[in-house]
């Protein structure tokens, strides 16, 4: 069967079961749109390419399976270029087809070319030119088995015009041939019995879990191993979700912005049982002071982790779906009464617990409006599992501190880049995914303003997400910076309350637009935006611009400086 | 991206630097951008190459990049776990120096005058090296040897008015085994 390269490509993409591309058209791409106007595959025209981008990486956040984009050459495939790297950082499948100038004007300052693989080649996990249109289906098959296997990632596959419309003869691969990728899967059986050993010695042990558990569907392989034990788990930005939040061993989020029992557990620990996080300077603080009594399990994919920030005792590459449950296997043979060797340590975190939980003060007279109040209110009244997508900054510390969190896959963030404008976009392709499930972006006035088109995307397309902004009028977070280490000298971080106006730019795109600006209105709002299924929402949310997210590790400290709380800041 | 095939900087004291180098054996995919990739890994994750070669091997399929990496700028073991992520990546292997057999090639046109030239041909003979040009009033000299070898000479033809010195980077194999073949170990002894 002759095909040109153009349909070659759209029939690999059905092939690999792809049933939606976010994308939007343009000279070099033209020709494979061509032969979608006669595919299953649902195609969403977005409304910036770096929306495309996070609409296929919010896709695969809660389907687990790879995030499709599809858009032009040049400026087309430099807008996208920010969603890559944030998938990159983020371990999140992606395979994004860029169109290129025809292969005889490549190299010549062709209009709308730009080096496109060259400038993707460090926030992509591989990327292809493809230079003959015999090659698309062989391609298009390993971008798949890269984007997927292994360390998860994006994946970019760069197409000449000139060879979309090349004639070919279709095959399809029977299977990948990359002799120098092999991820290894399987847990080295000795580790996982030092790690059994250690973990069976251990008085004060704590689950340092990552994102890397809900790449690898580990979930309730995660549970079985904490509750066979008894040992308490931190959850990271990345993994809030990958343990229930109303398990009694889960202690929430480490870090920065972590809580006191999830940072202070880690500081006191005597062993941490890494699983597929990666010592990120948000979770360790300054890594000389960090988990300075644990002795360390790392578990990962991705060899290159081991041993990058922090070398561990007992380092372990493979799959955690499969290396979770034999490291329970081998503890089990191992007969030991963990749960009243445990008894102390967890004693001793219910105290912290009591102590020191999170904590906020909405005054009862409705003004200020505190965000976390908002977010409360948000969780109460919806699903539980409702699918949560964050933008950066305040809001989003606020959202993955007071949401509880009981499913996988239902908090979507950007943790790694911190990409200001994911949410809206991402939120998208959440509910694109996941249609059967509710999706609110909780989203900042800043970020908003930095992908909001994609609400005209969501109207026209039918996808009714519903966005709340916690309209602090300020680039908060780094206005809290400002606050508290310029010495209140606040450089070009006011945006204004009601410029732009929110409910009347939602209102332009389609959506219903709500403003609420004293607690009493919150319930009302909420729930009428619950009742809305048929069109986007969003609610501009007026909170308190003076709040700062707490506890806080100053940048540079280590974890044992916490600050709780405002008052303590005074103190100090 | 460009890249000529061997990148060795200009001057400096070379002997000194031989503790904190490197040498790993990279088999890659001959492929188009492989060469752009391993440059853009080094410079991205800030590790330094000292030099770098690279040619076709016996099979068309595959190229030997040979790296000297400075491991003061990043553990030798990221370095090669993180180069071991590209895709096109096959097989690494560090090639200890002291159990190595490494060689780099070093080419110079020096001028010369009626009572230098003897004595410049009498420099190369010592060190085993040849006369590959001969020009009115300048010698082409050429060395392969080891690199320390070729920073002594380096070093000689400094006397010399030099009007071009270009060296290649080295290209190493693993020593060949000497003794014989031991019965195979068993394999309950193999270290993790
Ligand atoms: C694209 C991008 N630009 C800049 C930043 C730096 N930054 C981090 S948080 C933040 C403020 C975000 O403001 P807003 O969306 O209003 O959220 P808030 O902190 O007020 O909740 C900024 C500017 C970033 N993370 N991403
Ligand atoms: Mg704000």
């Amino acid at each position: 069967m002759q095909l040109t390269g153009a349909q070659a490509l759209i029939k690999s993409l059905e092939m690999e079961q792809v049933e939606v591309i976010f994308g939007l058209p343009g000279g070099a791409i033209l020709p494979v749109y061509d032969p979608l106007l006669d595919s299953t595959i649902r195609h969403i025209l977005v409304r910036h390419e770096q929306g495309a981008g996070h609409a296929a990486e919010g896709y695969a956040h809660v389907t687990g399976r790879p995030g499709v984009a599809m858009v032009t050459s040049g400026p087309a495939a430099t807008n996208i270029v920010t969603a890559l790297a944030d998938a990159y950082m983020d371990s999140i499948p992606l395979v994004v087809i860029t169109g290129q100038v025809g292969t005889s004007l490549i190299g010549t300052d062709a209009f709308q070319e730009a080096d496109t693989t060259g400038i993707t080649m460090s926030v992509t996990k591989h990327n292809w030119l493809i230079t003959d249109a015999s090659q698309i289906p062989t391609v298009v098959r390993e971008a798949f088995h890269v984007a997927t296997t292994g360390r998860p990632g994006p994946v970019l596959i760069d197409l000449p015009k000139d060879v979309s419309n090349q004639a070919m003869e279709w095959y399809w691969p029977e299977s990948v041939d990359l002799p120098g990728y092999k991820p290894t899967l399987k847990g080295h059986p000795k580790m996982i019995q030092e790690a059994a050993k250690l973990i069976s010695k251990s008085l004060r042990p704590v689950l340092y879990v990552g994102g890397g558990v809900l790449r690898a569907g580990a979930t309730k392989e995660l549970l079985a191993l904490a509750e066979h034990c008894g040992i308490p788990v931190v959850t990271t930005l990345m993994a809030r979700g990958a343990f229930p939040d109303d398990n009694p061993l889960c202690l929430g989020m480490p870090g920065m912005h972590g809580n006191y029992t999830a940072v202070t557990s880690m500081q006191k620990s005597d062993l941490l049982i890494t699983l597929g996080a990666r010592f990120d300077d948000r979770v360790t603080g300054n890594v000389a002071g960090f988990a300075p009594y644990a002795k360390v399990i790392h578990v990962d994919i991705d060899p290159a982790e081991l041993g990058k920030i922090r070398n561990p005792d007992v380092p372990i590459v493979g799959d955690l779906k499969l290396v979770i449950p034999e490291l329970t296997r081998e503890i089990k043979k191992l007969k030991v009464d963990l749960k009243s060797q445990l008894e102390p340590w967890i004693a001793e975190l219910d105290t912290w617990r009591e102590k020191y939980p999170l904590s906020y003060n909405q005054d009862p007279g409705g003004r200020p409006l505190k965000p976390q109040y908002v977010i409360e209110r948000l969780r109460q009244m919806a699903p539980p599992d409702t699918i949560v997508v964050s933008g950066v900054g305040q809001h989003q510390m606020w959202a993955s501190q007071f949401w509880k969190f009981n499913h996988p896959n239902t908090w979507v963030n950007s943790g790694g880049l911190g990409t200001m404008g994911f949410a809206v976009p991402a939120a998208l392709g959440a509910k694109v995914g996941r249609p059967d499930k509710v999706v609110w972006a909780i989203d900042g006035d800043g970020c908003f303003q930095m992908t909001a088109q994609e609400l005209v995307t969501a109207t026209a397309e039918r996808i009714p997400i519903k966005v709340a902004i916690l309209n602090n009028a300020y680039l908060g977070m780094v206005r809290q910076w400002q606050e508290m280490f310029y010495d209140q000298r606040y450089s070009e971080v006011y945006l204004s309350p009601d410029l732009p106006d929110y409910v009347k730019w939602a209102e332009a795109m389609g959506c219903v637009g709500i403003r609420v600006d004293s607690a009493d209105e919150v319930e009302v709002a909420i729930e009428k935006a619950n009742s809305i299924n048929d069109r986007p929402v969003v609610i501009d949310f007026r909170t308190d611009t003076w709040e700062k997210v707490f506890p806080m590790v100053p940048a540079g400290k280590t974890n044992d400086e916490i600050v709780i709380g405002p008052q303590e800041m005074e103190r100090k | 991206m460009t890249f000529s095939s061997s990148v060795v900087p200009m001057g400096g004291n070379r002997t000194n630097l031989e503790a904190k180098h490197h040498v790993l054996s990279v088999l890659v995919e001959n492929k188009s951008g492989v060469l752009a990739r391993i440059a853009q890994l080094f410079s991205r994750r800030g590790y330094n190459i000292y030099s770098l070669s690279v040619a076709p091997t016996e099979d068309e399929r595959f190229s030997r990049v040979t790296i000297v990496v400075d491991v003061e700028s990043a553990p030798l073991e990221q370095i090669t776990k993180q180069l071991h992520k590209l895709i096109n990546v096959l097989k690494i292997s560090e090639i200890n120096a002291a159990q190595a057999v490494e060689y780099e090639l070093l080419m110079g046109s020096i001028s010369t005058s009626s009572e230098t030239r003897s004595e410049l041909i009498e420099l190369v003979r010592i060190f085993d090296g040849k006369i590959v040009d001969v020009g009115f009033d300048k010698l082409t000299v050429m060395l392969a040897g080891s690199p320390k070898m070729l920073d002594d000479f380096e070093a000689l033809l400094g006397a010399y008015p030099i009007v071009e010195i270009q060296r290649t980077g080295r290209v190493a194999l693993q020593k060949l085994d000497r003794s014989a073949p031991t019965r195979a170990r068993s394999k309950s002894g193999k270290a993790s």
